[in-house]
């Protein structure tokens, strides 16, 4: 009787497994890592939502897009997490994507009115370093200083595309001449954003290209306040991180409830000291401690994703040509 | 027996042509000066060198473009006829069976075959562990095993002194005996010709002459050999 | 005749190396959107890898020259294990070696701050002679074992003579040591040019800009960031067309190599006495510019040990396994095809083997993506794909190691294993594989270790549960853990070197003389 009652507990239990849900999403590799959000979104979201949510790390936010390109409308993935507004243009043209039904109180610095992918965090980019010295007060001081920057490629990171269209967006058709004034304050241009980083914290570079948040996580998980990022009086580019439903998907309201469990409290008051961005809506209990120690760039600067796509290739050659000199 | 029909060798501009007949069980120096093409015949008696024309047969069977393992031939080589990893018995043991896989019976051959050569207690160790002259015996005994009915020597104790020489050329009239094999054997000294072979193929520019007996050739060298032997 | 032993095996290894790579081209080009343009900046980017590559090789190999004369010819406590350490930086994952690099030659590095001392301005090697730096930093100790290797197949019978003679340094080298150099270098330096052709993060992040794009990158963008598959087909076509006629040249110069048989014997050198510092400066100078940066990778790791996450010995056991499933094949793609070139006359067909490391792995990944996709999750593949890309990027080195010493176990005992009747299998078990075991374990050695390093394709297929050693590593790095990123670099160090050495360590023993 013991031995039938544990059959059919077993059978039950792989019955249920069975019927279980899941949930794939796409993204990139850090939201999944250890210290990413990825684990406490998943075991938030799986509390309420009785499915398996299944977070799959695909390189960095332009290696998703390729991903999703390359996979097409077989793609398996539910939801893709993790493009910035400089690559939504282009994956809305693919159609792979539905438009989304969040509604939320974003607070964002800018309004939000894309329909096809919803915010789940943003960040502006600044130039972080050393906080015992003198910073320029914007790129024109920069230029002018002897000061040595470690930058991202725009051609294989989405920060050092970021970077391209903070110049553009801040000095239009001048961003050329900007461009070459700085060639001789660019240190090196890596791969991607770990790369940098890693040369900046070595003391090879005096600035990299950062967010205005990555202060705080030295702060908050180092407990070293040594770390600061510069305000540029020309306003800071943002990076607003975004999140959209594919089509094609399985578990179309499954992705509409995560969708919707990514603009709560829940999934929001994660993300600050696990992704070191700003929420896209501000928890509850507000931001935590050491995010007001941060600077706040007087003014915003943010291409729309046609605007970026339009200016991407001709920003990237002027910016290649200026730095090849 | 063996037969060699209007063979030709050709290697760039060296040609070699042969035609000779040895009865069987004979054993027969091959005698010559350098780069006459002593080597090259028993190449291609051996298989190792294309010839361009001709034919070889041994024991009445056709063998000139057989792989040199199915020829019903053992040779042996200047030096490299020993493996240095393996032991004496394994490398004996190859002549029976190259998978090396050897059976009861076989093991015994084996262990015969190393007693017959006076390697009775060395058949586990490598050649490197023995001297020149052991190496050479374990080399005839694997002659012994591979029991075939004709055995090309190319010099291999040219490296051995006189007396370790002329004891290894016995060995080799003993297992050419025991194996009833026709033996033909390369070299330089008019003296091992006498010692262990009943004919002599003289070898000069490429030209093989016809066998003659050991003493019937001493006694009377053609014009060639007597240059070569310096007489 | 009997067929040769690899005459079957050997094309089918090296065509079915070949397949893998087109059937990817062929899958990348059959998803591809035409035309395609090959335009001015393509050009620039072109000359650029191809005059970095070339100035790679050559300082390389230049460096390494003397640095193997002076290991030729000394004999000291020690030698043993610094030839050894000398193999670590060229399994070195890219960005842990820039940044030991760096450590030591950058802005604040070591050499900086001891120039600083002295109020001398820091060193700055970004640019050209950054990307030359880090290159000759990761190949110099190839070319060194590949020059030392080659020198090493001088009987000692000649130098006992030599001894004897009493002949000049400079006579040894005319006499013995160029010939085998003019053998070795001209396929020391197609391997290292290829090595470098392909080369991007270590291009990127020291060359200091745009000016140092490689084709490589190129590839990248037109893959990540245009999703222009065309454009990464053709791109990959020129890498591959260019790293191949390197290599085909490379080859059809060198010249028939002549065996010698001397016996076995530790070498003992009578040449070149009075030399001795010069030699020391060598030896020196190659261990101070390779073993600090390593040192300075050590350092930083044992400070971040005790923050490293249990995911990371995770990973260490996915990058164990799949290295050792990297070298399983490694060997069997290139023990076939050694033995095929060795009795081939012309050696040509090697340089087949060198398109594996020309073709760009991201190209591969992708092609075989788009392959599997239709039948499989290619996550399901992640390991498998990524263990056998690598392999066949370390072909040409397996080949390279093997061939020599497979050539001369078929001059010296080609005969008596074909009048034995040894063939196929019982050739293999009883004489190739015991004769090459010291260049087998070497091979699978490097095999491994270089697949311990490699980020590679893993990041194309991604599997969220799986992560190799290298990539746990840049999601450290990823997430602002620099200090446990410097620990896992640390830990990939020891593996890599640490299954390298264990296959060395069983090649060597019992090697019978």
């Amino acid at each position: 009787m013991k031995y039938l009652m544990t059959t059919a507990a077993v059978l039950c239990a792989s019955a249920a497994w069975a019927e279980t849900p899941v949930l794939k999403v796409y993204t990139y590799d850090s939201f999944v890592s250890d210290w990413g959000p990825g684990p406490a979104v998943e075991a938030a979201f799986e509390e309420t939502c009785a499915c398996d949510l299944q977070l799959i790390g695909a390189g960095d936010g332009a290696a998703l897009l390729a991903r999703i390109k390359l996979e097409g409308a077989r793609s398996e993935a539910d939801v893709v997490l993790g493009l910035d507004t400089n690559l939504t243009a282009a994956a809305k043209e693919t159609g792979l994507f539905a438009p989304h039904s969040v509604a939320a109180e974003f607070t964002l610095p800018i309004e939000w009115s894309d329909d096809t992918f919803a915010p789940f965090d943003w960040g502006y980019f600044a130039f972080v370093h050393n906080a015992d010295m003198d910073v320029p007060a914007n790129f024109r001081d920069l230029a002018d200083s002897d000061l040595k920057i470690a930058i991202q490629d725009p051609r294989s990171s989405t920060p050092g595309l970021g970077l391209l269209m903070w110049v553009k967006a801040a000095y239009g058709d001048d961003a050329p001449a900007m461009w070459s004034d700085l060639s001789d304050n660019v240190l090196t241009v890596t791969k991607g954003w770990s790369e940098s980083y890693g040369l900046f914290l070595e003391g090879e570079a005096d600035m990299v290209l950062s967010y205005t948040t990555s202060p705080a996580y030295h702060l908050i998980a180092e407990e070293d306040a040594g770390k600061a990022a510069a305000p540029f009086d020309e306003g800071h580019y943002m990076q607003v991180e975004v999140a959209g439903k594919l089509a094609n998907s399985d578990q179309p309201e499954l992705a509409d409830s995560f969708m919707a469990f990514m603009v709560s409290d829940a999934f929001q008051s994660i993300i600050p000291t696990t992704n070191w961005m700003y929420p896209a809506v501000t928890p509850a209990s507000g931001l935590p401690d050491g995010f007001e120690t941060l600077i706040t760039p007087a003014k915003a600067l943010l291409l729309s994703p046609e605007d970026a796509a339009a200016a991407r290739d001709g920003a990237l050659a002027e910016w290649r040509d200026a730095l090849a000199q | 027996m063996l037969q060699v029909d209007g063979l030709r060798v050709v290697q760039g501009d060296f040609a070699l042509s042969a035609d000779f007949t040895i009865k069987a069980g004979q054993r027969v120096a091959v005698i010559g000066p350098s780069g006459a093409g002593k080597s090259t015949l028993l190449g291609a008696i051996g298989g190792y060198t294309p010839s361009v024309a001709g034919r070889v047969v041994v024991d009445g069977r056709e063998i000139t473009n057989a792989a040199p393992d199915m020829r019903g031939i053992a040779m042996l080589f200047q030096d490299g006829n020993l493996f240095p990893h393996l032991t004496l018995a394994q490398n004996i043991g190859l002549g029976l069976r190259p998978a090396l896989r050897l059976a009861a019976d076989e093991r015994q051959q084996v262990a015969h075959a190393l007693g017959r050569v006076g390697l009775g207690d060395f058949g586990d160790r490598k050649p490197g562990d023995v001297s020149g002259g052991q190496q050479s015996r374990a080399a005839l005994a694997r002659v012994l095993v591979q029991n075939q009915p004709l055995l090309l020597l190319d010099e291999p104790f040219a490296a051995l002194g006189p007396a370790l020489r002329a004891e290894m050329l016995d060995l080799t009239s003993e297992v050419a005996r025991d194996t009833g094999a026709t033996v033909l054997m390369i070299t330089h000294a008019p003296e091992d010709a006498e010692r262990a072979a009943d004919q002599v193929l003289f070898v000069d520019e490429g030209r093989v002459d016809a066998p003659r007996a050991v003493a019937d050739i001493m006694a009377n060298p053609p014009e060639a050999l007597r240059t070569y032997l310096g007489h | 005749m009997a067929r040769r032993t690899g005459s079957v095996s050997g094309p089918t290894a090296a065509g079915t190396v070949v397949a893998l790579i087109l059937a990817a081209l062929v899958a990348v080009l059959s998803r591809a959107d035409w035309p395609v343009v090959f335009g001015a900046a393509d050009w620039a980017v072109l000359r650029f890898t191809v005059w970095q590559a070339t100035l790679s090789a050559l300082f390389s190999v230049a460096f390494a020259v003397p640095v193997a004369r002076a290991l030729a010819r000394r004999r000291f406590a020690g030698r043993g294990l610094l030839v050894t350490l000398l193999g670590a930086p060229f399994i070195l994952p890219v960005i842990v070696a820039v940044l030991g690099l760096l450590a030591v030659f950058g802005r604040a590095g070591w050499v900086s701050q001891g120039l600083g001392w002295v109020d001398l301005p820091p060193l700055s090697i970004y640019g050209l002679t950054g990307v030359v730096m880090a290159h000759v930093f990761f190949n110099m100790p190839l070319a060194t074992r590949l020059i030392l290797q080659g020198w090493q197949t001088i009987p000692a019978e000649q130098f006992r003579l030599v001894g004897q003679l009493g002949l000049s340094p400079a006579v040894v080298f005319r006499t013995l040591e160029w010939p085998v150099l003019r053998q070795v270098v001209p396929g020391a330096l197609a391997l290292v040019f290829v090595i470098c052709l392909t080369s991007f993060a270590v291009a990127l992040t020291l060359g200091g800009g745009p000016r140092a794009t490689t084709l490589e990158l190129a590839i990248y963008q037109a893959f990540r960031f245009d999703f222009n598959l065309g454009r990464a087909a053709i791109l990959s076509l020129v890498q591959l067309t260019v790293a191949g006629g390197a290599a085909v040249i490379a080859l059809w110069i060198l010249p028939p190599i002549v065996l010698q048989t001397g016996r076995d014997r530790p070498v003992q050198r009578w040449d070149a006495r009075g030399l001795w510092p010069l030699d020391a400066m060598w030896i020196g100078l190659a261990a101070g510019f390779l073993l600090l940066p390593l040192g300075a990778v050590v350092v930083s790791g044992m400070i971040g040990l005790g923050q490293m996450p249990s995911s990371v010995w995770s990973s260490t056991w996915t990058s164990l396994w799949v290295a050792t499933l990297s070298a399983g094949l490694l060997i069997a793609l290139a023990l076939p095809i050694a033995a095929w070139l060795a009795q081939a006359r012309w050696g040509g067909a090697e340089a087949l083997t060198l398109l594996g490391l020309a073709a760009s792995p991201l190209m591969i990944g992708t092609g075989w993506f788009i392959l599997i996709y239709p039948w499989a999750a290619p996550v399901r593949f992640a390991l498998p794909v990524t263990a056998l890309v690598n392999a066949m990027m370390a072909l040409p080195f397996a080949v390279r190691i093997l061939l020599p010493a497979m050539r001369q176990v078929f001059a010296d005992y080609g005969r008596l294993s074909a009048g034995l009747g040894l063939h196929g299998l019982d050739l293999w078990r009883i004489v190739l594989l015991p004769r090459i075991r010291p260049q087998l374990g070497f091979a699978a050695g490097l095999g491994a270790a270089l697949s311990v390093g490699d980020l590679g394709v893993v990041t194309l297929f991604a599997d969220p549960e799986v992560a190799t050693l290298p990539l746990q590593m840049y999601r450290l790095m990823g997430s602002y853990q620099t200090n446990a990123a410097s620990g896992a670099a640390l830990i990939l160090l020891g593996l890599a070197f640490g299954m390298f050495w264990l296959c060395d360590a069983w090649g060597r023993r019992h090697v019978a003389g």
